[in-house]
C-alpha cells in the first residue's frame, strides 16, 4: 500500500481514445489496498473498459458501501463523482441517485460482506427494482478490513488464514440475482482481465440491472490453499461458461466464429456482444438453464464464470415508473410547482 | 311503531355551539366517513370544530372513538367531559356512558334493550332503533351495516340542529360520480332525522346555531398539507416505508402528484415514489437522490427514525440535503402506535453516533405543515444537511381548521450553493468542503456537471476541505467546527419563535407543535384568575438567541411538552445554557393532547408551591 500522491506526469506518447483522453484520464488515486489485492485488478479492468469505450469519465457516478471493496471507487475515474456511503446500503443510495438523474451511468461497487450479509436485503431489492446500473461485487469470502472473518459467500468447508472453517452453505449472489430478476448476470475472476473487461463493457452498456460477481482474492487473509476464494482454487476451478467479446456500437464487426457455438446479442445502443458458449447445452438467455449449469458446476467444486444470464427485454425502473425524459435534478420551480391558482382550487376541496 | 320517549326528568345541559360529542364505534364498521360528515357539516355551518380520531392499531374489531369539540370561541383543544356520547360499541359501552357529564346525553341503538347496569339517572338517553330501521329499509347486509352510521348522523342533525341541507350537499359532493349511492345515503339521513324529530323534542337544549367563524378557512389534516407542501416545494423523489402515522404523507404526495405533476406533453411523471424495503433503504434512496441534485424526502415515525440514524449521521457529516418528516407517535419501541407524543425531540436533534446534530422544524397547524414542508427543501439545499419536520399523530391525522394554504407565485426555489459548469470553469481548484464564504456552508456540485472540474468523493469518513480522506485530527476538528458555524448560519434561515408578551409578566410559557391546541384556552382561563403569562412558541431547532433571552427575562418559564422526560427542557439546558431553576415542566404523555385544564392546573399548582415556599408573594 502507499499513501504518496500519484505523479501527475503523463507520457507524451500515450495513446488517446475517440474523445481524446488517455488511459491516465480514467485512473483514480493510488491504491491503499494490500499489494496483490484482487480488488486493484478490478479497478484496472474498469479503467481499461471505460477508456476503450471512450466514456466521458464525469458522466459516470461511482457509489459504494463500506469495506475494502468499497474503497475501490477512489482508485478509478477520479473525474467522476463518488459516494462511499454506509455499510450494506450502497443499493439504496445508488437507487436514489439513479432516480435523480437518468442520464448518467452508475457503477456500484460492493463486497461480499457489504452485499451478502449486512446489505443482503438492499441487494435483493435493488435487483427487484431494475435500477439501470452496473453492480460489481468484489467477492473474497472474507472481511478484510476487520482482519479475516468469514463472510457469507465463503463456501462450506472453506478455511481462512487463521484456520476458521465455514460451517454454513454460501450465499451465491449471482444465482440470487438471476432468480430475483436481474437482466444481466456475470461472474468473473479478478485475475482474468481478458474475461472481466468485456463483461464490464457489456454490463455498462446493458440497459437495466447488470451484476458481476468478481471472485477477487484477499491476499492477506483468505488466500490459503484451503480457501475456495484464494488464487489457487480460483485458477484451478473456474470454468468459463461463455466467453464474451464486446463490440461497441461504432466499430465494424469483423470477427467471425464457428457456427453453433456463438451467439450475437445486440444491446440497446447498438453495441454487440459476441458470446462463445463452451458448454454445449448452455443457454444464457434461459434463466432455468443458466441456474442449472451454475449449480451443476458448483456441485463439482467448480466456479462457473462468464456471462451467465442475459435478458434484453425487461424495462428499467424509470421505464416502469414512466418518468419524464428530463433528469429530475434539472427540473426547476416552474416545472414542478403548480402555483397559487391550483392551490386555491385545492383549498376549496377542504371547505 | 315507536314509542315517544321523553327525557325531561333529568336535568339537561343547555349550551349552544359549545360542547363535546364523542362517537364510540367498532373499527372497520364504516363509522369514520359518517363521523367525518358530522364534523364537516358543523364546519360548514361556520362553527369552530375540532375532530380527533382515537383509534386502535387494528383493521377490524377493536374499539375506536371520534371526539368532536365544538366551540364558538375557537378553543379547539381537547376538553375533558363528554356532553353527548354516541354509544355504538358494546365492548366499551359501560365506560363510554360513564364518561358522560351529568345532564349529558347518550345516543344508543335501542334495537336491543339497554342493560340495567348501563342506566344512569343523571344523563339523558336518546334511544334510536338503528338496526331495526336499517333492517326494514335496506336490502343488502353491507348497507344494513353501513347505514346505521348514516342514520345516527341524521338523528344528530335533528337533535343538534344541524342544517340538513348542508348534510345532503355533502353526500352529493362525496359521491360525485357514484350517483346511485347518493339517494340511499340521503334516505338514511332522513330516516334518522325523522325518527328523532318524531320521538323527541328536537332540537335539544344542547344545540348548534349557524355562525360565521370559519369564513375563508379550510378543514385539513397535517399529513395532507405536508404531501401538498412536498409537491409545491419541488420534491421529485419520495422514498418511504409504510408506518403509522406517517403513511398518509406519501398518500397525499402521490395523490396530488397524479393531478399536478404529469408532464402535459408526454403524459410522463415528474416524480418518483419508491416504497422501500425498510426505513434504512428509504432514507438511503432520499440521500442518494439529494446528493445527485433532486429534492427528496422520506416520511416516517419513531421506529423509522431509530432505523435511519446511521444514514442521518452520514448526511450530516458528508453534507447531503435530505428532508425527513417525522410524524411522531408514542414510544419507546412499538409503544402506542396510534397515539400521539412529542417524544422524539432528543433522538432527532442528536440522531446518529458521534457529534451529530440536526435541524428541526415544529409545525403546529396544517398551514404550517405546508409551509414548513416547502421551506424544508429550501433549507436542506441551502444548508446541505438533513431537515427534520417534527409533526405528530394529532396534527398529522386529524382535521383542523386553519387558514387556507397559499403560494407566492414569485417565489423561486433556493437551491443553495451549487456550482454549474461555467462557474467551475472560473475556479482554479474546487474544494467541496472549503468554507469560501466564511459562513460554514461550502459549495457543492452535482455529478456530471463538468468534464474535468468539480468531481469529488463523498464519504462518511473524515475528510479535508477537498473531500480527501484524512486521519489528521486537526483537520477533522476543523470540519467539525465548521459544521457548528454552519448551524449558527442556519439561524438566519430558520423561522423565528412566535412570541406574545405582556408588560411586567414574571412568568413565561415555552412550547411547540400541537401543544398550541390547548394554549389559548389555558391562558384565558388563567387570565380570568388574574394570572398573565408571556408565551413563546418555538418553531425550529437550533434555537434562536431570543429563546435564551426569554428564559432569562422571566422569573420562571413553564415548559409545556408532550413527553415524560422533559426533552424540550433538556434541549434548552444543553443548547441555551438555560438555568434549570428558571424552568418548570408541565408534561403530558398519555398519548392524547393535553387539555387546557391540564396546563392551567399545572401552572396553578406550581404557583401555589412557589407561594408556600415564599418564592413569590401571595
Amino acid at each position: 500500500m502507499s499513501y504518496i500522491n500519484k505523479p501527475k506526469f503523463k507520457h507524451p506518447q500515450l495513446q488517446t481514445n475517440d474523445i481524446g483522453l488517455t488511459r491516465r484520464d480514467y485512473e483514480g488515486t493510488l491504491t491503499t489496498l494490500c499489494g496483490g489485492c484482487g480488488h486493484d485488478s478490478i479497478s484496472a479492468a474498469i479503467i481499461q473498459a471505460s477508456a476503450e469505450m471512450s466514456l466521458e469519465p464525469h458522466r459516470i457516478a461511482k457509489i459504494s458501501g463500506i469495506g475494502c471493496s468499497s474503497k475501490i471507487p477512489s482508485y478509478f475515474l477520479s473525474k467522476a463523482h463518488g459516494f462511499n456511503s454506509v455499510h450494506g446500503r450502497m443499493p439504496s443510495v445508488a437507487t436514489g441517485a439513479n432516480i435523480a438523474n437518468k442520464e448518467l451511468s452508475y457503477i456500484g461497487i460492493s463486497g461480499d460482506g457489504d452485499s451478502a450479509s449486512i446489505g443482503l436485503g438492499q441487494f435483493c431489492h435493488i435487483v427487484r427494482r431494475r435500477v439501470n446500473m452496473l453492480y460489481i461485487v468484489a467477492n473474497n469470502g472474507t472481511y478484510g478490513l476487520t482482519k479475516g472473518q468469514l463472510s457469507a459467500t465463503a463456501d462450506l468447508g472453506s478455511r481462512t488464514k487463521s484456520g476458521e472453517e465455514s460451517l454454513f452453505d454460501n450465499i451465491d449472489l449471482a444465482t440470487l440475482a438471476i432468480e430475483l430478476g436481474a437482466s444481466f448476470v456475470a461472474r468473473s475472476f479478478s485475475g482474468d482481465k481478458k474475461q472481466l473487461v468485456p463483461l464490464i463493457q457489456a454490463g455498462l452498456t446493458h440497459k437495466g440491472f447488470a451484476f458481476i460477481d468478481v471472485v477477487s482474492p484477499c491476499v492477506t487473509f483468505n488466500n490459503t490453499d484451503l480457501s475456495t476464494h484464494g488464487y489457487k482454487n480460483t485458477w484451478e476451478n473456474h470454468i468459463v461458461l461463455s466467453e464474451v467479446d464486446f463490440v461497441p456500437m461504432r466499430e465494424e464487426i469483423t470477427t467471425s466464429y464457428a457456427p453453433g457455438k456463438e451467439k450475437e446479442i445486440t444491446l440497446h445502443d447498438g453495441s454487440v456482444i459476441h458470446l462463445h458458449k463452451t458448454g454445449s447445452n448452455y443457454d444464457p438467455m434461459d434463466k432455468e438453464n443458466a441456474l442449472h449449469h451454475i449449480n451443476a458446476y458448483k456441485k463439482q467444486g467448480k466456479i462457473a464464470t462468464g456471462l451467465l444470464y442475459i435478458n434484453q427485454t425487461t424495462s428499467d425502473l424509470h421505464e416502469l415508473q414512466d418518468t419524464v425524459d428530463k433528469p429530475f435534478n434539472s427540473l426547476g420551480c416552474h416545472e414542478l410547482c403548480p402555483g397559487d391558482e391550483a392551490l386555491g382550487d385545492i383549498n376549496n376541496t377542504f371547505r | 311503531m315507536s314509542e315517544l320517549i321523553q327525557t325531561s326528568k333529568v336535568s339537561s345541559i343547555t349550551r349552544t355551539n359549545d360542547f363535546v360529542v364523542k362517537f364510540a364505534n367498532i373499527n372497520g364498521s364504516g363509522s369514520a366517513s359518517a363521523n367525518n360528515m358530522f364534523a364537516k357539516s358543523i364546519f360548514r355551518m361556520g362553527i369552530p370544530v375540532s375532530p380527533h380520531n382515537i383509534f386502535p392499531s387494528n383493521i377490524q374489531g377493536l374499539p375506536t372513538w371520534y371526539e368532536v369539540r365544538v366551540n364558538e370561541d375557537g378553543y379547539l383543544g381537547r376538553r375533558e367531559g363528554i356532553d353527548l356520547m354516541v354509544a355504538m360499541n358494546e365492548q366499551t359501552i359501560k365506560k363510554d356512558i360513564d364518561s358522560v357529564v351529568p345532564g349529558g346525553y347518550v345516543l344508543y341503538d335501542s334495537s336491543k334493550t339497554l342493560a340495567n347496569e348501563l342506566l344512569r339517572d343523571d344523563v339523558n338517553y336518546l334511544p334510536i332503533p338503528l338496526k331495526d330501521i336499517c333492517l326494514r329499509e335496506f336490502e343488502s347486509p353491507t348497507q344494513r351495516q353501513l347505514f346505521k352510521n348514516i342514520v345516527y348522523v341524521g338523528a344528530l342533525s335533528a337533535f343538534l340542529n344541524i342544517d340538513f341541507k348542508i348534510l345532503t350537499e355533502m353526500v352529493s359532493d362525496q359521491f360525485r360520480g357514484k350517483e346511485k349511492l347518493i339517494l340511499p345515503n340521503i334516505h338514511a339521513l332522513e330516516l334518522g332525522h325523522h325518527y328523532a324529530s318524531d320521538n323527541f323534542d328536537c332540537p335539544l337544549t344542547l344545540r348548534l346555531e349557524k355562525s360565521d367563524k370559519n369564513a375563508n378557512k379550510i378543514l385539513m389534516d397535517g399529513n395532507t398539507a405536508i404531501g401538498l407542501g412536498c409537491v409545491y416545494g419541488g420534491a421529485t423523489v419520495a422514498a418511504w416505508y409504510p408506518l403509522t402515522p406517517s403513511t398518509s404523507v406519501v398518500d397525499s404526495f402521490g395523490k396530488y402528484c397524479k393531478r399536478l405533476r404529469i408532464d402535459p406533453g408526454s403524459g410522463k411523471k415528474k416524480y418518483s415514489i419508491v416504497q422501500a424495503e425498510d426505513e434504512l433503504s428509504a432514507i438511503g434512496i432520499a440521500i442518494g437522490a439529494g446528493w445527485n441534485g433532486a429534492r427528496a424526502f422520506t416520511a416516517t415515525s419513531g421506529p423509522g427514525i431509530s432505523l435511519m440514524q446511521e444514514f442521518m449521521g452520514l448526511a450530516y457529516f458528508s453534507e447531503v440535503p435530505v428532508v425527513i418528516f417525522n410524524i411522531q407517535r408514542v414510544g419507546p419501541s412499538t409503544g402506542m402506535p396510534t397515539r400521539s407524543q412529542q417524544g422524539d425531540l432528543l433522538s432527532c436533534a442528536y440522531a446518529s453516533h458521534g457529534d451529530s446534530k440536526h435541524i428541526l422544524l415544529f409545525p403546529s397547524t396544517p398551514k404550517e405543515c405546508f409551509e414548513d414542508a416547502t421551506a424544508a427543501f429550501d433549507l436542506a439545499d441551502r444548508l446541505q444537511t438533513p431537515i427534520i419536520v417534527m409533526s405528530d399523530l394529532e396534527l398529522g391525522m386529524n382535521e383542523q381548521i386553519c387558514d387556507p394554504l397559499s403560494w407566492d407565485d414569485n417565489r423561486e426555489y433556493d437551491r443553495g450553493k451549487v456550482l454549474n459548469a461555467e462557474q467551475l470553469e472560473d475556479i482554479e481548484k474546487f474544494g467541496r468542503y472549503l468554507d469560501s464564504d466564511g459562513d460554514g456552508i461550502p459549495y457543492r456540485t452535482y455529478p456530471g456537471t463538468h468534464a474535468s472540474k468539480g468531481s469529488y468523493f463523498t464519504r462518511g469518513s473524515s475528510h479535508d476541505a477537498y473531500a480527501a480522506y484524512t486521519e489528521d485530527g486537526s483537520i477533522y476538528a476543523e470540519v467539525m467546527d465548521r459544521l457548528v458555524l454552519k448551524f449558527k448560519t442556519a439561524l438566519n434561515y430558520l423561522p423565528q419563535p412566535v412570541v406574545s408578551t405582556h408588560t411586567n409578566s414574571k412568568f413565561g410559557i415555552l412550547f411547540l407543535g400541537t401543544t398550541i391546541s390547548a394554549m389559548q384556552e389555558a391562558l384565558d382561563m388563567l387570565a380570568k384568575k388574574g394570572i398573565t403569562l408571556d408565551t413563546m412558541r418555538i418553531r425550529a431547532f437550533p434555537f434562536h438567541e431570543n429563546v435564551t433571552q426569554f428564559i432569562d427575562n422571566h422569573e420562571l418559564t413553564y415548559v409545556v411538552e408532550q413527553n415524560r422526560d422533559a426533552q424540550l427542557k433538556s434541549l434548552l439546558k444543553i443548547e441555551c445554557n438555560a438555568n434549570e431553576e428558571k424552568m418548570h415542566s408541565i408534561l403530558s404523555y398519555d398519548g392524547v393532547l393535553p387539555t387546557a385544564q391540564h396546563i392551567e392546573q399545572g401552572i396553578l399548582e406550581s404557583m401555589q408551591q412557589l407561594q408556600s415556599d415564599d418564592k413569590i408573594p401571595a
